[in-house]
């Protein structure tokens, strides 16, 4: 021990005469460890604290102070009390001590054996011998934060103290000024309130010494060292405001007063703080100040031009109408809601009487949101808005007019989002119900087709509440629909139709199955009359056919309407095999898209995934291979390649979505018919036995283009499905796609071969396909002479594109091999377009919609390996070869993820400056579309290389090919938005060589070049 | 716009937008040269803002397309803009903004006549006399508190 002792004192001596800072950490730990107590530290530190020279006696306290916010936690209860009794009493001492202090009295705060009565005497001891705000900023901080542990672990005690406690709070923190001690302040001033403290008759000071503070005006310095938000300190302070009725008084006044602030964000703060203190007070409080409230939010409502001030005028309005629905009435009293509300109406109301002036809207917006506070709410201005706006539509004669009143009317019709109304509510609109839907009705025959849409959008609303339709309107709702759907021009009123039914099929199916689909059915179906008066011509016909298909698929949104539509669609394609009616091209294309978006819509329901793939999935198959077996004689649309282009997604959709266990039955199925020409899939057996599909001879293309069929199913089955025979599929479709001319098929064979390779698991049997596949793409591509070097490459393109997706290793081998064909005579564009195909996901094969195995990041990991290669490769080049590399990198660039973008561009920039003066057109182009949208968003990337970056543009402007020359007009007014003094130089040489393009041949351009000079005049100007 | 101040017109007349003109084949075609028309300068007008309301002068109706003529092979351009009311105070103010936007926008060969409709406003002439006088538009576009209006309701709201 006596030896401790010795050491303990060589420490104290050492720090407080020796001036070393670190022996205070050497001491704590000696405490930590039981080395020595606290109470011999005093003791070794006795002459310093007796000093007569104050800094010495702060160095000693200093030293006491830092080893006990290290060993607070194992102290004694004893030990305790001496030491809050020693530095109360020192609080006293010179002012060179008081931080020092208040550090010690801090770490006794965290004790947790603090006997009862010292917190108390703690801050009565602070309060009285301390004033807090001559302290510097960091000592500030200590005492709050005193106060703050305090208020955590003795609350009852800080209780006891009454009203003394806020008072010495309040007195404390007059005159704070540091952003950071406010943020301590106001979260103090929220324990006091939210904890229920005593605030006894300091309401008002406590209000006036946290709410001078309000609106909060602080902005962080630039580079923002202590990460303190405007946005904390605002949200701080407004808990603390809002945090207790009793501040209304003083609160409501100031709001109103700050509301009449020029400044926006004061407006803004002001609104939100109103918004959280009535979500907090009851009619009492708000009562004496609702028409002052009520005038400010109006007005700001009205007149601001901000969205933001709107919608925070908008929130604080229904908070106000929501605390007043609250409310419990007195007896004697009248109900404030109520006359709120006719203060609303009053001032709203006449407004929707002139349809064509500015403040309809805003009126409707401010109605509108009273009424999504409550139920009573709604049903009051539900009663005084329904009727006036019924009688609105019929003394407005004007289509114009009568369409803004159908529009405010769906406002009020439309159940809120998030709505409040209860089962046992009856619905306010109930009463109205009749007029509504004869006004509704009406407005659907009227000329105007915005006045329809609106009325089509009213109708919605009306339909998606229970009982506001009855079953004969309902009907009658189905009618007008189908008319709108096949007799309207305008397409946007058709759309909205469109729209309406398929959300009123999904609540009333029975009524459209009835209704709006046998005539859609007519339609598809009826001959185009020949000569007939009245008709509409061949061209219109297909137009409402293809309107009446697209209509079909739409109102498909529950099971039993896809049971009566699919069966029409399958029809229509097989009237269009048999060539019985005169079907386009275009409208067996859109029956495919239509059964498309059924299966979409179908995803969910079992139901419809058995019937697709028990039914609709055969029959298609059956007759593409029954127009394929034809031959010869009339064409076949079914044999076309768009058409089957059109069909792959539904059968993916089927595939990939619809029940697994079917869909694996159909591919197994799918797959028999293809290898051996197993016809049992097939619905009707009038097909001649032999027949193979994957083998290539002349003529054959009808049946080997079939394969993408076979893509759709197999490449787009869940991962857990086994496809079975892989090996021979594998084979006999390497061949088809490396030998076959007919270009559909052979790509399409190419494709299905890498989906299938794509998700093959990983092993020895893949890596001899891979091995077999590879050798005879290199054998196929070394030749220049050998006829196939296209088939090749395509399915060199898709195998690369399949494994890169999932990080095989051999991927690399195969790009490589892409790369080395950019400086090939016949192939060099095509390989450059090729990597816009690696990059991006294609529609009908391996992507993520196809269960495909897709690696996140795999563009970035791709870009990182090639970039380098490419730029390597640009600089061997021979001059006339160099565009292809500067195109593959812009394809790779294009697809990146804007930020890689912009980490990576700075490096590559250069090089993109290049292919900026690239003779090719398309290179410009892709350079240039990759680049316009980092100058939107980030332009300050491109600084360092303005001047070249402006005189490329400019000379681009002038450049043959209009695209070129709008897109490099974009990009100049893109510049603008950099750094005022970056481009300000370029001012004035900018505004002239921007006045050539303003006389440019092209209307297109010339907007463009009106848009950036307009820009470019703003900049430095006053009032941009 | 302050707070406690009454606009002259606080509740004016909205008209309803002409939306986007429609894209031709002959406008996407490289060789064809689409003449400068009416259409084209009232789309460069209609977003210039109104100096007291957030609406565009084609909202309110001080433009409109029938009161644009241009001819492309003379390089003149006529335009009439009605105020919102006959005692509007911003008269001058909005005819020079179409003034400036139509030099910023034109090429340099067409001469600009911004005038106020026949009969719209109580102080027509002199507003007119004012628009026609160069020097009194050059000098009152060195003003920078008038060339800060003007340029607010040029600037594209975002």
């Amino acid at each position: 021990m006596a030896g401790d002792g010795a050491l303990l004192l060589g420490l104290v001596e050492e720090f407080v005469t020796g001036l070393q800072d670190s022996k205070a950490a050497d001491t704590a730990t000696g405490v930590k460890k039981g080395q020595f107590a606290v109470l011999e530290l005093v003791e070794a530190l006795g002459s310093s604290l007796t000093s007569s020279e104050p800094r010495t006696r702060a160095r000693g306290i200093q030293l006491l102070s830092q080893v006990l916010q290290q060993c607070c936690t194992s102290l004694s209860e004893k030990e305790v009390q001496v030491l809050t009794a020693f530095y109360e009493n020192r609080l006293k001492d010179h002012y060179v001590i008081t931080p020092h202090v208040l550090q010690g009295l801090k770490a006794l705060t965290l004790c947790p054996v603090l006997p009862t009565g010292l917190a108390v005497s703690i801050l009565k001891s602070l309060f009285q011998d301390v004033h807090v705000q001559s302290l510097m900023q960091t000592d500030r901080s200590c005492v709050y934060n005193i106060l703050i542990n305090l208020m955590e672990s003795r609350e009852e005690e800080l209780k006891g103290l009454g009203a003394d406690f806020v008072f010495g709070f309040v007195q404390a923190i007059d005159g704070e000024k540091d952003p950071r001690n406010l943020l301590l302040a106001f979260q103090i001033a929220q324990n006091i309130l939210y904890r229920n403290y005593e605030l006894g008759s300091f309401t008002e000071e406590l209000f006036e010494v946290t709410s001078c503070y309000f609106p909060i005006d602080f902005y962080p310095p630039p580079n923002d060292p202590h990460g303190i938000s405007r946005e904390e300190l605002i949200l701080s302070l407004r808990a603390v405001l809002a945090g207790t009725p009793r501040f209304a008084e003083f609160l409501l006044p100031l709001l109103i007063e700050k509301l009449d602030s020029d400044v926006q964000s004061s407006k803004l703060d002001s609104l939100q703080t109103l918004a959280a203190c009535a979500a907090g007070y009851g009619h009492k409080e708000l009562k004496e100040f609702l028409p002052s409230l009520w005038s400010s939010v109006r007005r700001e409502v009205f007149q601001t031009a901000s969205e933001k001030v709107e919608s925070a005028g908008l929130s604080a309005l229904r908070s106000l109408t929501a605390c007043l629905s609250c409310s419990v009435l007195d007896s004697d009293s009248e109900d404030s809601l109520d006359t709120f509300l006719d203060l609303v109406l009053k001032d709203c109301q006449h407004h929707l009487c002139e349809p064509d002036l500015k403040l309809v809207w805003p009126s409707t917006k401010l109605l509108q949101t009273a009424a999504s506070a409550s139920y009573r709410a709604s049903y009051k201005i539900t009663a005084a808005v329904v009727p006036l706006l019924l009688e609105q539509y019929n003394n407005h004669t004007q289509n114009a007019q009568r369409r803004t009143l159908v529009e405010v009317l769906q406002g009020f019709i439309q159940p809120p989002r998030g709505s409040h109304t209860e089962e046992a509510d009856e619905n306010p609109l109930t009463g109205y119900r009749q007029p509504l839907c004869a006004l509704v009705f009406s407005a659907l025959i009227e000329s105007s087709p915005a006045l329809q849409t609106a009325a089509v959008r009213t109708l919605t609303a009306l339909g998606t509440q229970p009982g506001l339709l009855s079953g004969e309107d309902i009907d009658l709702a189905a009618d007008h629909l189908t008319r709108l759907v096949l007799q309207e021009e305008e397409p946007q009123t058709c759309s909205a139709a469109m729209e309406a039914a398929g959300s009123l099929a999904r609540l009333h199916p029975t009524a459209f199955a009835s209704r709006m689909v046998p005539a859609l059915k007519q339609e598809i179906f009826s001959e185009a009359m020949e000569e007939c008066e009245g008709r509409p011509t061949a061209q219109s016909q297909q137009a409402l056919r293809q309107r009446s298909l697209k209509a079909l698929s739409t109102v498909s949104t529950h099971p039993s309407l896809a049971q009566e539509t699919v069966p029409i669609i399958l029809q229509a394609l097989s009237v269009s095999h048999k060539g019985s009616a005169s079907f386009e091209l275009e409208e067996v294309v859109s029956a495919c898209r239509s059964l498309q978006q059924i299966a979409e819509l179908a995803k969910d329901s079992e139901e419809s995934g058995r019937y697709f793939h028990q039914t609709v999935i055969p029959r298609l198959l059956g007759l593409a291979v029954q127009a394929s077996l034809q031959g010869g004689g009339a064409p076949n649309p079914l044999t076309e390649e768009r058409v089957l282009s059109a069909m792959v997604p539904i059968f993916s959709t089927a595939c990939g979505y619809l029940h697994t266990q079917l869909a694996a039955h159909t591919a197994s199925l799918v797959l028999s018919l293809f290898l051996d020409g197993d016809t049992s899939l097939l619905p009707e057996n009038n097909i001649p036995q032999q027949f193979q599909l994957l083998k290539e001879r002349p003529n054959g293309w009808p049946e080997t283009q079939l394969v993408c069929l076979l893509m759709a199913c197999v490449c787009s089955l869940p991962k857990s499905v086994e496809v079975p025979n892989t090996d021979r599929l594998l084979s006999e479709l390497e061949e088809l796609s490396c030998s076959c001319v007919h270009p559909f098929t052979h790509t399409s064979a190419a494709k299905c071969f890498a989906g299938l390779v794509n998700k093959h698991p990983a092993g020895e049997q893949l890596d001899s396909i891979l091995k077999r596949s590879v050798k005879r793409i290199e054998s196929g591509l070394s030749s220049h002479d050998s006829p196939n070097r296209m088939q090749v490459f395509t399915l060199l393109l898709w195998v690369s594109k399949a494994l890169l997706l999932r990080y095989h290793p051999l991927s690399t081998t195969l790009t490589d091999k892409l790369l080395s064909l950019l400086v090939d005579r016949e192939l060099g564009t095509l390989a450059a377009d090729g990597f816009a195909l690696l990059m991006n996901d294609s529609t009908d094969v391996l992507n993520r919609a196809c269960h495909a195995d897709v690696r996140m990041m795999y563009r970035q990991r791709f870009f990182t390996e090639t970039a380098p290669k490419l730029v390597l490769g640009f600089n061997c080049a021979p001059e006339e070869r160099k565009s292809s590399y500067l195109k593959a990198l812009s394809h790779i660039l294009n697809s990146l993820p804007r930020q890689v973008q912009i980490t990576e561009l700075p490096s590559l920039l250069p090089l993109l400056l290049e292919a900026l003066c690239c003779p090719d057109h398309g290179v410009q182009l892709s350079t240039i579309s990759c680049l316009h949208p980092l100058l939107l968003d980030t332009p300050q990337v491109m600084t360092s290389h303005l001047e070249t970056l402006l005189s490329r543009l400019l000379g681009l402007t002038a450049s043959p090919a209009m695209k070129v020359r709008v897109i490099s007009l974009q990009c100049l007014k893109a510049l603008t938005r950099l750094p005022e003094h970056v481009v300000l130089p370029s001012r004035s040489r900018m505004l002239r060589a921007l006045a050539v393009p303003l006389g440019d041949k092209k209307r297109l351009v010339r907007r463009e070049a009106v848009l950036a000079r307009g820009e470019w005049f703003l900049l430095g100007s006053p009032g941009r | 716009m302050e707070g406690g101040t009454r606009l002259e017109n606080a509740n004016p007349l909205i008209f309803q937008r002409s939306g986007e003109r429609q894209l031709t084949t002959e406008e996407e075609d490289e060789e064809f040269a689409d003449p400068i028309d009416d259409r084209e300068i009232f789309d460069i007008l209609l977003t210039i803002n109104d100096p007291e309301h957030p609406l565009s002068l084609e909202e309110l109706n001080v433009v409109e397309q029938v009161r644009v003529r241009v001819s492309d092979n003379d390089s003149t351009v006529s335009v009439e803009f009605t105020p919102t009311i006959p005692h509007c105070s911003m008269a001058t103010l909005i005819g020079l903004s179409i003034k400036v936007k139509l030099l910023r926008s034109l090429p340099e060969r067409f001469k600009i006549d911004v005038h106020i409709t026949p009969g719209a406003h109580a102080s027509e002439q002199a507003v007119n006399k004012q628009l026609g006088d160069k020097e009194r538009v050059a000098a009152a576009l060195e003003n920078s508190h008038l060339l800060e209006v003007v340029n607010q309701c040029l600037s594209s709201r975002t």
